[in-house]
């Protein structure tokens, strides 16, 4: 071992500077005089040493000190008094030697040590933890809206048949229920109750209705929360799953400010290049009603079969809100306008982490948590520490 | 819904492109989710005309044929078919073509072949070798003037593409070969017409004949007496017809739709439905009993064996077509068997009716019978399309089947409507576009998906007649989606817009879950979302109605069970190490009549090691009833920060400021292997009372004393009882107290244990004497000592522990 290796021992040097400075005054008894060798060489002592001399100068039974102490009560008045002092100014002095030294060694241990170390041994780790990919998709989803002005709300998961249903103008006895497969509660409803039979919500939808008639607009809501549909479990279905939806509702709100709003959603959600595209499609609750698909995040719009070979991948359907959803919420529905998208937090927890099967999502297999958790998803590889 | 691109291609009279028309479709609001080649694979078949005869010199079921296959070279040919007829054309594949269905269903590439020693050079075929049919008794004649050698796709219309299209179910017309032609007739700019019937021409079906609510047809007495369900209902008598097997054509195009042919009469009922979107049914005339024909509410007990042979019982919720004697047909659903056309039928009823759509739906959902003309029903068809449907029909089966059409058609109609008029602003147009569209788009893009429109600019709106075909418009909003959709979505600009932020506040609970989530992730563990429907239930759980499952028929009521499950199975994987956690919604009866009571809980699970493993030795420690204690301490302080946790016997309890049990954590049973480590785990409410940030305590500017008191606590004296007792007695002075340690030896007196508590004392205003703590001190020792009968552990057994 070289000299250079090891490290300045500055440290050893200002630790003993306390003690060192002021003990060799007398203290102006000679039985303490007698101690004050012993304090000098405290610096020297090795750890054994040091240990059975911290006992022997300051130890509560019969240390030195100690019994200087006790030998107090003998003395004249005026004498005790500066005795005392003394006494006490010395095991301060020792107390400081004592420690610094104790210091010292320790410092000098770790150096020893140190200088052996393998420093390819693996290091020592804590446990992590993580949200759900789908917590942490929902978050981000909420997160970008944020910016754009909106709060969150949130309503019951039990709910009746006329927010489910009727209030988003949802025909009785319609084929657009189909679309809905309800699961019902085996609870009657109350007399009298207007809101028709208990059902486990089949959007977050109901809650749009909720926010609608606690006031008037301006509305900018987002909605996450779980919805219920009477769906077989396979690889792409559960019965119940997340969903979140978005409100904005005022006056002079239009089909662009729709377009607008979600084709930046999808460039700050996805990347700042991502294309999408808005097509026609079907909801009772929205009119014009659209499906918005983006470009396929596996093969970039090249077509592969993940996105059907259409390049596209459908991720949330929206629209401006039927003019009888807000007349249903005693708004006027010529100087109201609003738009509403809804997509499932799940579906797209699949595309970003390339899952291949919902019911992953589903589980509490730690191996799945812990690769899905790492900081980034699992297209950096990292690894946590 | 099946369309076949050739059909298509029929009405539009232009070669189409799959992708194209996927692509149009797609943007129009009809996504093709698929695109099937149908038969492609017959390219390298040909016509053959077979020329000569002649019997096989070595076997008597073989003959040998000279083919012409539209080159120089006559090829000889053994054939085992016994129709093979010289002078008539058939499939013929040469050497190197490949046989679609060959031996075994699979592929086969023809080589030259002797066949008993006859040289054959190629292979006339049968239907079900090229997958055109099950005929396999021989070879399939070809009724084409194509000259010999002609592919056989160019020879007979076989070569399609079977687009499945998503049609949302607001857009019965979809459903029909016409309506889709419609749309892409708009989206190309070309017109579009019903494709000729081969074989039709000359035949001129007459209009129908109008009547109320009853009238003839035939020597048949046709009544509507539930004219709510049946508004609409026309029907018409063919004679003498010949029931037997469809044209090729129209097989093919039943075919490329994926439907069976059965005979010539249904299949021009299913054609017509396939093209205009109008359920028909024919009816064995003959079949019919006592010279009338009903539509009326089915009687309860009636029953009815429909046309798949099922016997079904009919309720008085459900329309029926009956004769004299009973029920003969379900409305809107399915015929019944016992009229059904058959090969010794010769006159023919056919009927077209409007049926409501929903008691069709409510009673194919009660019989669980969907068909293809209750989806049609169910969504609504064109009420004034009967006429042209029905005539369309008789068209075909008069040139499929001939017979003679013995009188106009039968329209029964007790009270005629016009189709709707709505009214569009194109100022509203453009409140809800965002963009101004000038009128004649509007018009142009009305008029294209058939409405008629007039313009009435002096009072600022389009006057639109709407087609029976679209019973989706009905108000002015559905005339704006029409216009966005023609105008095309993409065409819409995408600019932020200045807007006015909400007015409504955020919830809470989302931002407590969230600090919740942060708290427990950085804690190690893993957040899991689980099904809130399950297997498990207690008196007080919520019930399903119509769960698919029994293992998810109740709502759950705790969270924890299904965590356990899961470190169950993750035990099962052989991984040690579960720390899991979940927040969701818990469900509990509230009574009949009431909603249930929803809770949002967070519930926490762990087992295994406190740290990961490390070769230096530590990480070996498992988790323990502290580490939970202390979890738990931590997410009560932020679920339920009123709360606090108590120990009640051996578990440990939360309750909020009125007492109410909020939650609770200890060990948890599980079904463990005997190498796991004990489980621990809590549950608790989460309260969604928005939270305030604690207020500043003014850092100390004092200086502190502090005090140790190891004390001998008895057999069941808890330590917190003791620090409530000591805070209480010591008052205000008493910053802080702190378990330092617990130490159980033989040197103690029998049954107690020792417990080290510091003591923190402060006064904020001055230095505290050392005289004013050793009165603290000992009033402390008197108070625990009287009141618990805790005596402090003496010095000297003090520096033993």
């Amino acid at each position: 071992m070289t000299g250079s290796a090891r490290p300045p021992t500055t440290a050893t040097n200002d630790s003993t500077d306390p003690a060192g400075s002021v003990t060799m005054a007398s203290t102006g008894f000679p039985e303490l005089d007698a101690l004050l060798p012993r304090l000098a060489a405290v610096p020297a002592l090795e750890a054994a040493a040091l240990e059975a001399e911290q006992v022997a100068v300051l130890g509560r039974k019969s240390g030195l000190l100690t019994a200087a102490l006790k030998s107090l009560s003998s003395l004249p008045v005026d004498e005790r008094k500066r005795f005392g002092a003394a006494v006490n100014q010395l095991k301060g002095q020792f107390e400081a030697a004592f420690a610094a030294r104790a210091e010292a060694l320790e410092a000098e241990r770790r150096r020893r040590e140190a200088a052996g170390l393998d420093l390819t041994m693996p290091g020592r780790r804590r446990w992590v933890g993580a949200e759900h990919p789908v917590t942490r998709v929902v978050d981000e989803i909420v997160g970008i809206f944020r910016e754009l002005g909106f709060a969150v709300a949130t309503g019951p998961e039990v709910e009746t048949e006329w927010y489910n249903f009727l209030a988003l103008n949802f025909p009785a006895d319609h084929p657009a229920m189909d679309m809905h497969d309800t699961l019902y509660l085996d609870t009657p409803p109350a007399e009298g109750e207007p809101g028709g039979r208990l059902l486990l919500r089949t959007h977050t939808s109901p809650v749009q209705i909720r926010t609608l008639l606690a006031g008037p607009p301006p509305v900018r809501v987002v909605i996450p929360g779980m919805v219920y549909r009477n769906d077989a479990i396979d690889a792409s279905h559960l019965p119940a799953f997340s969903q979140i939806e978005g409100l904005a509702v005022d006056e002079g709100i239009s089909f662009v400010d729709l377009k607008a709003t979600l084709t930046h959603f999808a460039r700050r959600f996805f990347s700042p290049a991502t294309r999408s595209r808005f097509r026609p499609s079907f909801f009772p609750f929205t009119e014009p009603s659209a499906e918005m698909d983006v470009e396929c995040q596996l093969c970039h719009g090249r077509g592969c079969p993940a996105c059907k070979g259409t390049g596209w991948m459908e991720i949330l359907g929206c629209g401006m809100v039927h003019p009888a959803v807000l007349e249903n919420c005693k708004l006027d529905s010529e100087r109201y306008t609003g738009w509403a998208f809804g997509m499932g937090p799940h579906r797209i927890a699949l595309l970003r982490y390339g899952v291949p099967d919902i019911r992953l999502l589903l589980g509490g297999d730690m191996r799945f948590l812990e690769q899905v958790g790492r900081p980034g998803g699992t297209d950096t590889g990292g690894v946590d520490a | 819904m099946n369309i076949s691109l050739r059909w298509l291609e029929d009405f539009l009279r232009r070669e189409l492109d799959p992708a194209d028309v996927t692509g149009r479709l797609a943007m129009l609001g009809a996504p093709v989710d698929a695109v099937e080649p149908l038969h492609r694979d017959l390219s390298e078949i040909v016509v053959g005309l077979v020329e000569d005869v002649r019997p096989h010199p070595n076997a008597d079921r073989l003959r040998v044929t000279s083919v012409n296959d539209g080159t120089e070279r006559r090829l000889a040919v053994v054939c085992g078919a016994p129709n093979v007829t010289a002078g008539k054309k058939y499939p013929f594949a040469r050497v190197g073509a490949t046989v679609p269905h060959g031996k075994g269903g699979v592929p086969m590439k023809l080589e030259k072949a002797r066949l008993r020693g006859e040289v054959s050079e190629g292979m006339l075929c049968s239907a079900r070798e090229l997958g055109l049919g099950q005929e396999h008794d021989g070879i399939l004649e070809l009724d084409t003037d194509a000259a010999p050698g002609t592919p056989l796709p160019a020879a007979l219309p076989l070569a399609d593409y079977r687009l499945v299209v998503d049609v949302t179910p607001n857009r019965p017309d979809l459903l029909g070969h016409k309506g889709m032609a419609r749309e892409l007739s708009a989206s190309y700019g070309t017109p579009f017409r019903l494709p000729q019937i081969p074989g039709a021409a000359g035949i001129d079906v007459p209009h129908a004949r109008r009547e109320g609510a009853a009238g003839s047809a035939g020597r048949l007495r046709v009544t509507i007496e539930d004219p709510q369900s049946c508004p609409r209902f026309h029907a018409a008598v063919i004679r003498g017809a010949r029931v037997g097997p469809a044209p090729e054509w129209l097989r093919r195009r039943l075919e490329s739709v994926g439907v069976r042919s059965i005979n010539n009469v249904v299949d021009a009922t299913n054609y017509v439905m396939f093209e205009l979107n109008q359920p028909m049914h024919a009816y064995d005339l003959a079949l019919l009993r006592g010279g009338s024909l009903v539509v009326r509410r089915a009687r309860a007990g009636e029953r009815l064996v429909t046309l798949d042979g099922v016997e079904r019982p009919l309720t008085p919720d459900m329309v029926a077509i009956a004769d004299a004697e009973g029920v003969i047909g379900l409305a809107g659903v399915m015929g019944g068997a016992g009229t059904e056309v058959s090969d010794a039928t010769r006159d023919i009823l056919l009927e077209a009716a409007w049926w409501d759509p929903g008691r069709t739906r409510r009673a194919r959902r009660a019989l669980n019978l969907s068909t293809e003309a209750s989806h049609r029903f169910e969504r609504g068809i064109d009420l004034w399309g009967g006429d042209a449907a029905m005539r369309r029909c008789i068209e075909l089966v008069l040139a499929t089947a001939g017979g003679e059409l013995a009188e106009p058609p039968l329209d029964l109609w007790p009270t005629p409507t016009h189709p709707p008029r709505i009214f569009l602003r194109p100022a509203r147009v453009t409140q809800l576009l965002g963009v101004e569209l000038p009128w004649h788009e509007l018009e142009r893009h009305l008029v294209a998906v058939g409405a008629t429109v007039v313009s009435k600019p002096e009072d600022g709106r389009i006057a639109v007649d709407v087609p029976g075909w679209r019973p989706d418009l009905q108000r002015e909003i559905d005339l704006i989606e029409e216009v966005a959709r023609l105008h095309g979505y993409d065409s819409f600009p995408a600019e932020l817009r200045p807007f006015r932020l909400g007015t409504r506040a955020d919830a809470p609970e989302e931002a407590i879950a969230a600090s919740l989530r942060r708290r427990l992730a950085a804690e190690g563990f893993y957040e899991v979302v689980s099904l809130p429907l399950g297997g498990d239930h207690a008196a007080d759980s919520v019930r399903l109605l119509n769960p698919l499952a029994t293992d998810e028929a109740w709502l759950r009521r705790r969270l924890l069970p299904g965590l356990v499950r899961l470190v169950e199975a993750n035990w099962a994987n052989h991984v040690a190490d579960v720390r899991l956690f979940e927040i969701g919604t818990a469900f509990t009866d509230a009574g009949a009549g009431r909603r249930p009571a929803e809770e949002r809980r967070v519930a926490a699970v762990l087992t295994g090691r406190r740290e990961p493993a490390h070769w230096s030795g530590t990480g070996e420690a498992r988790f323990d009833i502290w580490d939970l204690k202390g979890r738990l301490e931590a997410a009560v302080a932020l679920a339920i920060p009123e709360a606090e946790v108590q120990v009640e016997g051996q578990a440990l309890v939360v309750r909020d400021g009125e007492g109410r049990v909020v939650g609770q954590g200890g060990p948890l049973s599980a079904d463990a292997p005997p190498w796991a480590a004990p489980l621990f785990g809590f549950e608790l409410l989460v309260d969604s009372a928005p939270r305030r940030p604690a207020p500043f305590t003014p850092l100390p500017t004092t200086p502190s004393s502090e005090r140790v008191l190891a004390l001998l606590l008895p057999e069941g004296v808890h330590a917190q009882q003791v620090e409530t007792v000591l805070r209480r007695a010591a008052g205000a002075l008493l910053e802080r107290v702190d378990v330092e340690s617990d130490y159980r030896g033989a040197e103690l007196p029998a049954g107690t244990r020792s417990v080290a508590f510091r003591l923190t004392f402060r006064a904020p205003d001055r230095t505290l004497r050392d005289s004013e703590v050793d009165e603290a001190e000992s009033r402390l020792l008197a108070t625990v000592a009287e009141e618990l009968g805790i005596q402090r552990r003496d010095a000297a057994s003090r520096d033993g522990g």
